[in-house]
């Protein structure tokens, strides 16, 4: 698992003497720094820990339901614990997961810049992610919020008897994280790449966080003022959406859902961004379509702007409009369809190996297919009727999120932890965890379509008996699902300090982060670099070590992905 | 922004880091495009199906007060624009002169607002328990702000109003909390921009912006014509449309 087992003769590696881990100590140092890796790591920390509060919300949801009426919690208690996993997931993991943590750390060294454009606002945006959280704690600790995730007026601002302002105003706060994070994406792609590094011959992880960027600056501004007016709705009773007072609650549900359907795409975006990464260097080829592959994220960012009200096609809008909603969805399905053809298509004819970044990779494309195609169901009106808030939708979104999102995110993590920390983690254990949260995961939620289609509705506490086995399984795999989560963050910890030394390129993989020592310096590169090659292209680099024999012209599979 | 205009360590050039600068400002304007944008679709939509309502709403503000305080501002983006000028044109005397009117200009539109929102408090109209639009109409003795003529055309249309929808009370209070809420919005935001020139004007009198590096100049700058022209829409939003004759 080394370069030198790749190439033979090469030293027993060494991690560089000073790197930006070790080039101050103390709390301070971290507290106040400007690194962008650094704050990476603060971002992971946070992010682990939301993480972990949000899986135990679930881990009650699917203790409570192991059995028909439910003998855990009590029906309020209940809605408390599917509101506060949702809020948890969704604002405090999922959307600042990839973009803070990996595109953090990663943008500023994939493009060949010393540093974010703007490092003090980078930190900023952690602090107020923080403060944010916060409130959305203090909301938990309480009395919780039983309103559900999307917040849906008047119960929110009128009926709700929990702590909804509280949490409103914690996510209010921390979507400034995200749009201070976003624009500083979108500034330092603009203006910060190396020499060389032109638009087209940026990692396509950078496609993908250009594109998320967008959302963010774009979207997250609207939730902003639509939680604010909602907030000030509670405490001071406005009435905007409220129709005792004449105000309207769809539009309430339109404001959220502009900018809470683009955040899907916040979420899986990166996650398309890191699997794009991890295919072709795991097959060692050429990614298929670089160009196609680059311009689907736009595309869907683009449209992902105009496809907001197929969550509303029960809640009483035109039946004109929602057939336009219904056509734009379709649409959106084109650019995720082209990306998905064209990771198959890389695979194709490549010299794959399996190590652990690539399963998930692979558990990526079937999940996030399975995921996808559901979703045209969803956005297919006649079929909405029938499956519209069931455990259907849950399923069809856990599959995005978890088996697209989680798994981006956790392949990436894998990847890249030999450059965050200078040390491979333990291959086999990493490869039975991969498996473990694969086989967890659709156990978990597979039987969730069944359930929905079945008829069970989402947020009861409560199921007619014969709905009983499927709830069962699913319980079972979310077990299953806790132990794939606790593994890697096990041995990933340990793997930190006490790892195999993994040098500048365990992979070989083609990116300019891979040309700077694992850990890099704290300026990242020693001499700015000039790029003068094309992305994922292994057959013009010699500098990866890989011999291409001319004559055939196939890569060989390098001696790592045998032992 | 940096104080001495030398090179922050993440970039290569001074151009590098004013045009990342600049870009930045841009960005963040966008999403404040966004963030209001969001308050004034609530609004319009609002005022849509509450429409006799906001057109009594609008009615009872007033057009000199608000008409004035769009002269006023319109001028503080120009005295802002030379500001910015007189820094990339090396008139470093000018431009705390420009900034300092700025500032006055920026002081006399809150004079203006402080007016306005006490007259709207002693008239009861801050929605809330004592919200009342024909409070003036009933008690013509303690609007003193309003002229009699007008007093008269505003009773006829509120009798008009009040028959084309009943609830007109409670809608109007809606037209209340949204204007309040947009122009409070803009307030904060021109108090921040206040900050923000309070702050170039101490570092212009120290000499410290030239012709080589102006950015902090440039780009609060920016941010104030944004401020201006948030106001620029909000004024016929809320005061002109539907207006009587």
């Amino acid at each position: 698992m080394s370069t030198a087992s790749r190439t033979g003769t090469a030293p027993a590696l060494k991690l560089p003497e000073k790197h930006y881990l070790n080039s101050e100590y103390g709390l301070r140092s971290w507290l106040l720094t400007t690194d962008h890796k650094r704050i990476a790591l603060l971002y992971l920390a946070s992010v682990t820990f939301f993480f972990f509060i949000g899986g135990f919300f679930a881990m009650m949801i699917r203790l409570h339901l192991l059995t028909p009426s439910g003998y855990l919690l009590s029906a309020d208690t209940y809605n408390r614990m599917f509101t506060m996993h949702g809020v948890t997931m969704v604002f405090f993991f999922l959307i600042p997961s990839i973009p803070t943590i990996l595109g953090n750390f990663l943008i500023p060294l994939m493009v060949g810049a010393k540093d974010l454009a703007f490092p003090k606002i980078n930190l900023l945006s952690w602090y107020i992610y923080i403060v944010g959280g916060a409130f959305t704690l203090y909301s938990m600790v309480t009395g919780g919020l039983d309103t559900g995730w999307t917040f849906y007026t008047p119960l929110s601002t009128v009926y709700s008897n929990s702590a909804v302002a509280p949490a409103v105003l914690g996510v209010f706060i921390t979507g400034f994280s995200s749009i201070l994070t976003g624009l500083n994406f979108l500034v330092t792609i603009h203006t910060m790449r190396a020499p060389g590094m032109t638009w087209f011959r940026l990692p396509l992880f950078v496609w993908a966080h250009y594109a998320t960027s967008v959302v963010m600056i774009l979207g997250t501004p609207v939730i902003a003022i639509t939680l604010g007016l909602a907030a000030m709705e509670r405490v001071f009773g406005l009435g905007f959406f409220n129709p005792a007072m004449g105000g309207d609650p769809i539009l309430f549900q339109h404001l959220f859902w502009f900018y809470s359907h683009p955040a899907v795409y916040i979420m899986i975006l990166p996650a398309m961004g890191v699997i794009s990464e991890l295919i072709p260097t795991f097959a060692r080829k050429k990614l298929f379509g670089y160009h196609f592959v680059a311009g689907s994220s736009i595309a869907i960012a683009v449209i992902g702007f105009v496809v907001w009200a197929h969550h509303m096609f029960l809640t009483g809008q035109s039946t004109y409009a929602a057939i336009a909603f219904s056509f734009l969805t379709f649409l959106v399905a084109i650019p995720s369809a082209i990306k998905t053809f064209n990771w198959t298509a890389t695979l194709f004819g490549g010299s794959i190996s399996f190590d652990t970044p690539m399963l998930y990779a692979f558990g990526f494309l079937g999940l996030f297919l399975v995921g996808g195609l559901t979703g045209l169901f969803l956005g297919c009106l006649g079929i909405d009727m029938h499956v519209h808030d069931t455990y259907f939708v849950v399923a069809h979104f856990h599959y995005i999120m978890v088996g697209g999102a989680v798994m981006g995110y956790l392949g990436g993590l894998h990847f890249w932890w030999p450059k965050m920390t200078g040390r491979m983690y333990p291959e086999w254990l990493a490869r039975i965890a991969a498996f473990i949260l694969f086989v967890g995961f659709n156990l978990t939620f597979f039987p969730q379509f069944v359930l929905g289609y079945l008829g069970m509705p989402r947020r009861y506490h409560a199921y007619p008996p014969e709905f009983q086995v499927y709830n069962v399984m699913s319980t079972a795999g979310a077990s299953i699902l806790a132990v794939g989560y606790l593994l890697p963050m096990a041995y990933l910890t340990w793997a930190a300090f006490y790892g195999k030394i993994a040098g500048e390129n365990p992979w070989p993989a083609t990116g300019l982060e891979w040309k700077t020592p694992s850990p890099p310096p704290t300026e990242n590169f020693e001499v700015t670099p000039v790029v003068t090659w094309e992305p994922y292209d292994f057959h013009n680099r010699p500098d990866l070590g890989l011999d291409v024999p001319s004559h055939t012209g196939v890569m060989p599979v390098p001696a790592h992905g045998h032992d | 922004m940096h104080r001495t205009g030398a090179l922050y360590g993440q970039f290569e050039t001074l151009e590098q880091q004013k045009e990342t600068a600049s870009l930045g400002m841009w960005i963040f304007l966008v999403t404040e495009v966004m963030f209001f944008g969001g308050i004034m679709l609530a609004y319009t939509i609002n005022r849509h199906t509450s429409f006799h309502a906001f057109a009594m709403g609008s009615n009872t503000l007033s057009l000199p007060l608000g008409g004035f305080n769009t002269v006023v501002l319109l001028a503080s983006s120009f005295t802002m624009a030379m500001a910015v000028w007189s820094s990339q044109t090396g008139k470093k005397r000018l431009i705390p002169i420009f900034l300092t009117l700025t500032i006055l200009l920026g002081f006399v539109f809150f004079g203006v607002k402080y007016v306005e929102y006490a007259q709207k408090f002693h008239n009861h109209l801050i929605p809330g328990k004592n919200f009342d639009i024909r409070y003036c109409v009933n008690n013509p003795s303690k609007c003193e702000d309003i002229q009699p003529d007008d007093l008269a055309k505003e009773r006829a249309e509120i009798a008009e109003a009040f028959e084309a929808d009943p609830d007109l009370n409670a809608h109007a209070q809606l037209y209340y909390s949204a204007y309040f809420g947009m122009t409070g919005l803009h307030a904060l935001h021109m108090v921040i921009g206040a900050g923000l020139l309070f702050w170039l004007l101490r570092n212009s009198m120290r000499g410290m912006y030239t012709p080589e590096w102006n950015t902090p100049v440039d780009l609060v700058g920016l941010y104030w014509h944004f401020v201006d022209i948030v106001w620029i829409y909000l004024f016929p939003l809320l005061y002109l449309i539907d207006r009587h004759k």
